[in-house]
């Protein structure tokens, strides 16, 4: 009843100044609604970047690093002798040794790896530097040897086709599929007849099946796909030669963890796509701590806005406030009454910034992209989380909650025998 | 007996150590019309805000209605004088936001007992009382100085108070509304109940029923 009572007062009062009541109102409209527009347009933008780097890399890598941290031969001997014998040996520029990248029963282990419950596919990869010739001009780049059925499965490789398809790999043993970047380069088109050297001199022909874009130029601008046999033949290999595996898992996020235990198991180089985008991770976390700074900042000047007029309006209403003591008003009635009209303005405020805050974001994400064609993007990716929208509120809530007690606190406090008396 | 006041002292502190009140006995009796007067600064105004329990800061015993109000917890006070106490005051001090219906039925509503039905039919009856009924409906702020002392007066009586405190309510009133507010303090003793007002009104207090005449700090006359 009472409570009745103090919110009745409280919308009496919002009534008789609707014009304050609106400026507080729109000052809540306006900090969540810029909040939602930053935060959608953000992880938006977070969430595409991840989806792009994500979708092109593995979860996990394994390969078989060069090393040149390897212990000297004199550093070898010394070990073997007694400790009184040792002396200071220096060997200056060590090389590293003629070692094959490759990993040892690859396809043994890619077998293996298969059947375990956290993976979702494997693709056993023959890599190595190319140059592709084109005339007089070399540009140099990569070539995958992989099983493009799995390859597919891994990165959706048909997605990304332009031109060709990927089967062509299948059928054509000299097949390559090249990527968009890199036709333009060397003007190839599919069909052509292209020719690469690798690093030990060795000349093939291939005949282009298709071309990829994958959206990032690094990648456009170098990579080739063939198959495997045919890789290890431009390397002069065996057909057990594999030099990296790449894995995708049921959950990314357990990369690290599992990457981890693949190292432990099989004791090769695993690297997981945490470390590998290390770079992208941190633009990540400083991208949403920058969103989460500029939200609240939002928040707090809204919040100071009501803490302004609340107390304006509360050293207004100082002779009322009295009175209504006089007549038996307590304190907590006092701290209901001015506190609900701050929180009204607050969820009016929100609900309205949610609406606005949606339409703006609505509006970002049917704005094209200006340089659509290179990226696979059309217009501005906007994430419409309703964990947003919901936060927004309660952001609204409680910040004009916290404004409007503290005003609330004082007004309560207010001896009502010295206002009365003059 | 509805009042009973014992030895009350009041200091002031600031802005250095003043007795104002130098220890006060008194009992008014149930129907009574009670003038306090004295020259200012002789503690009246102050005394009256301790009879009226806003000011707690005191030494001495305050009963009223038979209910010891001294050493009482400020929400217990706020709830006391909702229920036995009703005030006016020199300036009238209406809610400007709400009708002088609305005025007079918060602190029925605050009260809590009756219906909301039931309480704008009490506070018809009292606005009809001070001859305000056919205001009921306008907003407190478009009210004339001697009108807005008539609703608060209506207000004071809306929960059918013990008492009704006074302070100065025809101060700011010219003659013609005094003496209608006057009448009206009249028309309700005869009725039973108890009016307490500080006045410097001479020709006021002389009409009502008993004069307390107060000078620094001490009754000088009751």
């Amino acid at each position: 009843m009472t409570l009745k009572l103090s919110l009745d007062i409280a919308i009496t009062h919002l009534l008789a100044r609707k014009k304050q009541s609106i400026v507080a109102m729109l000052g809540v409209t306006f900090g969540i609604s810029m909040f939602l527009v930053m935060i959608s347009f953000m992880t938006g933008v977070n969430k595409f970047l991840n989806d792009l780097a994500l979708d092109n890399s593995p979860h996990i890598r394994i390969y078989n690093p060069i090393k040149t941290d390897r212990l000297t031969i004199l550093d070898e001997m010394a070990a073997t002798k007694a400790p009184n014998q040792k002396g200071m040996n220096v060997v200056y520029h060590q090389r590293p040794k003629n070692e094959l990248p490759n990993i040892d029963k690859g396809m043994k282990l890619v077998r293996i790896i298969e059947k375990m419950p956290e993976v979702l596919g494997v693709s056993p990869q023959v890599g190595t530097q190319v140059f592709y010739n084109n005339g007089p001009i070399q540009v140099s780049g990569t070539i995958s040897g992989t099983d493009i059925v799995k390859e597919n499965a891994l990165y959706n490789l048909k997605s990304k086709m332009e031109d060709g398809n990927i089967e062509g790999l299948l059928f054509n043993p000299e097949g390559i599929i090249i990527g968009s970047g890199l036709a333009k380069k060397i003007n190839a088109k599919t069909g052509d007849r292209i020719s690469i050297t690798t690093p030990y001199g060795n000349t093939l022909l291939l005949k282009v099946v298709g071309i990829f874009s994958f959206g990032i130029a690094t990648v456009d601008d170098t990579k080739s796909y063939a198959s495997i046999a045919t890789v290890q033949k431009i390397l002069q290999k065996d057909p057990s030669y594999i030099t990296d595996i790449h894995i995708k898992l049921k959950d990314y996020q357990k990369s690290k963890v599992m990457a981890a235990e693949l190292n432990r198991m099989f004791g090769f180089k695993t690297e997981d796509w945490e470390t590998a985008n290390a770079a992208f991770f941190a633009g990540d976390q400083i991208r949403y701590v920058m969103t989460a700074v500029v939200s609240i900042t939002l928040l707090v000047v809204a919040g100071f806005g009501i803490y302004n007029i609340m107390n304006m309006h509360i050293l207004n209403k100082i002779k009322d406030i009295a009175i209504l003591k006089a007549m038996g008003f307590e304190g907590k009635d006092i701290i209901a009454t001015f506190l609900m009209q701050s929180v009204i303005i607050g969820i009016l405020g929100g609900l309205l910034g949610i609406s606005i805050g949606y339409f703006f974001s609505y509006l970002i994400s049917q704005t094209p992209f200006p340089e659509a064609g290179f990226l696979k993007i059309t217009t501005f990716p906007v994430n419409f989380d309703p964990r947003f929208y919901v936060a927004g509120v309660f952001f609204g809530f409680v910040t004009t909650l916290f404004a409007g007690y503290f005003p609330a606190l004082k007004a309560s406090k207010i001896d009502p025998v010295a206002i009365i008396r003059g | 007996m509805v009042l009973k006041a014992t030895n009350i002292i009041k200091y002031f502190h600031e802005p250095e150590d003043f007795q104002v009140l130098k220890g006060l006995n008194f009992t008014v009796d149930k129907g009574t019309f009670l003038s306090i007067v004295g020259k200012s600064g002789c503690g009246k105004s102050t005394l009256l805000y301790i009879l009226s329990s806003m000011d707690t800061d005191y030494e001495g015993q305050l009963e009223i209605n038979g209910q010891l109000l001294t050493g009482k917890s400020q929400n217990e006070l706020a709830r006391f004088r909702n229920q036995n106490l009703g005030f006016v005051f020199q300036f009238h001090y209406l809610l400007p936001e709400f009708s002088a219906l609305k005025n007079v039925m918060l602190p029925a509503m605050k009260l809590g007992r009756f219906s909301k039905e039931e309480i704008e039919n009490t506070a018809m009856e009292k606005l009809r009382l001070v001859g305000m009924e056919d205001y009921a409906l306008k907003m407190s702020s478009k009210l004339s100085g001697g009108q807005q002392q008539r609703v608060a007066i209506a207000r004071a009586l809306v929960n059918n108070p013990a008492i009704i405190m006074a302070d100065e309510p025809t101060g700011n009133l010219d003659k013609a509304n005094s003496i209608k507010v006057f009448d009206i303090f009249m028309e309700l003793t005869s009725k039973g109940q108890t009016i307490i007002a500080v006045t410097h009104d001479n020709e006021f207090a002389e009409k009502s029923h008993r004069i307390i005449e107060m000078s620094d700090g001490k009754i000088v006359r009751s």
